[in-house]
């Protein structure tokens, strides 16, 4: 009987063991890889041909990497490519772009969530109505305001200028952005609010106090949105501002589009790829918070 | 003094009205506990008496002052929910300093207000945890720590042992009823369970569709309910109600018992009339093998036993019985009482009948 006990023990152990192989799994990871490379490759051929001198590019091999690597375009786009008249670059365009994106971004999201707080918490009257006004904003579709608020600006002497940029984008970003921290203040239990104001908090301090702390996730969620909306705007940038204030992607366009010359396509991708490296790094650095934070504010309504 | 008074007090939402004209006194120190079943209005009283809710119409007074008008900050109470609803980002010591550094007390004085509590609510090993790593009794206690830190006039209870389980919620239940007799605070409680009610009232007000249905301490209620409905809600097992007919000579007939009558009280509606004949499960003994009754099912407790019995044609009816079995399940019984523990229900408006 010993023995009996002793052998029906000796048998294979553990969790059932998985093929690294097993149709399950080729199937899944070979769909992800095709859809990894159908998106990587536009990126991979961006990268090779900034890369590359001109003669080696007209050749015509665009998926193959280079022969002699130069970094010469990147440094051409960045502070000596042209843009119709003058030749400085991207470099000025850039700090444009800076200065459009940082108070833009910090102005709509404070405002942002003031109101969503207000609305989520506070119940005041013609909430309901205010919040209906402004959702109903977001499906406006810009071009319909684009005139009126160029008349605006003008009386108001800020049109061309990078702060009449920045209200513009401030009050644009204003519906989406109001949405989403209402719900995510919405989703969070009332009971805590409840509590803070017997407790004697008032209507900053219940916003600083309790519900900031907690809203690092959404934080993040409106942070990248604006950066990268702000950021990729070219509408706005071209309508509401002169050759002077222009943004990055204004810039941008008009070097890959100047029409005198050569086109140097190892320049063009260097510039593009500059242009989308900062909403690039922004979704590197908050991948997870991104997730969560969306998960977290769109589901309820 | 201060106690709570709540005169003429209305709570509409548009034109649905929840609370309808509570007239209510709640003594200075008294622990009243408002009961009733869910959506009867009792917490939305209590979030009125809070200041969380707004009051339509009537007032609210707080020892001499009249808050109906003022935030909640400002009326000198502090709640325990029944979600805890601790700060998750602070620790148990910021969460039950909050109210008086909102309030911009000194450092030392929240510190030792806060060393206090947690001495009193045994919390001293907890004070750095955050929420997150409490369970459901410690976090309870905290948010009963925050509320006792504010030393407020009232303290006011929403459901709060609702989300324990039920071993530590007797135990909450004990807690509560010493720190009661250690404050000395007036304590508004909310609950649906007649038990909390029963063992930690002063005073029980028993609440209907935002109405008062009955205002007393939990023996009163217990033993002189105004109607049916109160009847019912105190006591457990709830009080067995036998429809009877009215007779010629003052009694009353109960025909799924066998047609026993009993002497009815002075009020009696006319003859022929319905009423109901309440008899709590305590009040009822089983006579084996001398009625009709049948015996159901047996449960048994260890000390006490309850048994179903279905009476031909009528309801069900529970008897609590101690000692041994006297019938076996599925046999016929018939039942005794003494007169003197029944009481009369009007049918139509279960009235008490006296």
């Amino acid at each position: 009987m010993a023995d009996l006990s002793s052998t029906t023990l000796d048998g294979p152990r553990g969790p059932k063991p998985r093929r690294t192989f097993s149709r399950r799994n080729i199937f899944l990871y070979g769909t992800l890889l095709l859809v990894a490379i159908y998106y990587a490759i536009p990126l991979y051929v961006m990268i090779v041909t900034s890369l590359k001198g001109l003669p080696e590019i007209r050749l015509g091999n665009i998926f193959s990497p280079p022969v002699e690597v130069t970094f010469q375009p990147w440094v051409k786009a960045w502070g000596e490519a042209c843009t119709g008249l003058n030749c400085e670059g991207l470099s000025s365009y850039f700090w444009n772009s800076v200065q459009i994106t940082v108070p833009s971004v910090i102005l709509s999201i404070i405002i942002a969530s003031v109101n969503g707080y207000a609305l989520a918490n506070w119940r005041f009257k013609g909430a309901n109505v205010f919040f209906t006004i402004l959702i109903f904003g977001a499906f406006i579709p810009y071009q319909v305001m684009l005139y009126p608020i160029v008349i605006m600006l003008r009386e108001l002497g800020l049109y061309g200028d990078l702060s009449g940029l920045v209200i513009v984008h401030t009050i644009f970003g204003m519906p989406i952005l109001t949405l989403l921290f209402r719900n995510y203040f919405t989703s969070l239990p009332e009971e805590l609010f409840k509590a803070a104001r017997v407790d004697g908090a008032g209507f900053w301090g219940i916003y600083f106090r309790v519900l900031l702390p907690m809203s690092l996730p959404i934080f993040t969620v409106a942070v990248i949105l604006q950066v990268t909306g702000i950021w990729n705007d070219f509408l706005f940038g071209v309508v509401y501002t002169g050759p002077e204030a222009y943004p990055m992607t204004v810039a941008l366009n008009n070097i890959v589009n100047t029409t005198q010359g050569v086109k140097e396509y190892n320049v063009n991708m260097a510039a593009t790829i500059i242009t989308a490296l900062v909403p690039l790094t922004i979704y590197f650095v908050s991948g997870k918070l991104f997730v969560r934070g969306i998960a977290a504010g769109a589901v309820k309504g | 003094m201060t106690g709570v008074t709540l005169k003429q007090a209305v709570k509409k939402y548009g034109d649905t009205q929840v609370i309808h004209n509570i007239d209510l006194d709640i003594d200075d120190g008294e622990f009243c506990v408002f009961v009733g079943p869910s959506g009867c209005g009792k917490s939305t009283l209590l979030r009125m008496i809070a200041g969380l809710e707004e009051t339509t119409a009537g007032t609210i007074q707080i020892g001499e002052r009249d808050v109906t008008r003022l935030d909640p900050a400002e009326r000198g109470v502090a709640m325990v929910f029944q979600t805890y609803a601790l700060y998750p980002h602070m620790s148990v010591r910021d969460n039950m300093g909050f109210g008086l550094r909102m309030n911009g007390h000194p450092k030392e004085e929240i510190a030792a207000k806060v060393a206090e509590a947690s001495r009193i609510l045994k919390l001293d090993d907890y004070l750095d945890r955050k929420p997150k790593a409490l369970s459901g009794g410690q976090r309870q206690r905290v948010a009963i720590g925050r509320a006792i830190v504010r030393g407020p006039e009232v303290f006011l209870f929403d459901e709060p042992l609702s989300n324990l389980d039920a071993e530590l919620r007797v135990d909450m239940r004990v807690e509560i009823a010493r720190l009661h007799k250690e404050i000395g605070a007036t304590m508004i409680y909310v609950t649906h369970d007649q038990v909390e009610a029963m063992t930690l009232a002063d005073k029980i007000v028993v609440l209907r569709a935002g109405r008062i249905e009955q205002v007393g301490s939990p023996m009163d209620l217990y033993k002189d309910p105004d109607n049916k409905f109160v009847a019912g809600f105190i006591g457990s097992p709830s009080m067995n109600f036998i429809r009877g007919t009215v007779t010629a000579n003052g009694t009353v007939a109960l025909p799924s018992l066998g047609g026993t009558e009993v002497k009815g009280p002075a009020s009696l509606p006319a003859q022929g009339r319905e009423v109901f004949v309440g008899l709590r499960p305590q009040h009822l003994q089983i006579e084996p093998e001398k009625g009709e009754i049948r015996l159901d099912i047996r449960e048994q407790l260890g000390g006490v036993s309850y048994d179903y019995l279905l009476p031909p044609g009528g309801e069900k009816i529970i008897v609590e019985s101690r000692g041994d079995a006297v019938a076996p399940e599925g046999t016929s019984v018939g039942l005794s009482f003494d007169p003197a523990d029944a009481m009369f229900f009007d049918a139509e408006t279960e009235q008490r009948l006296r």
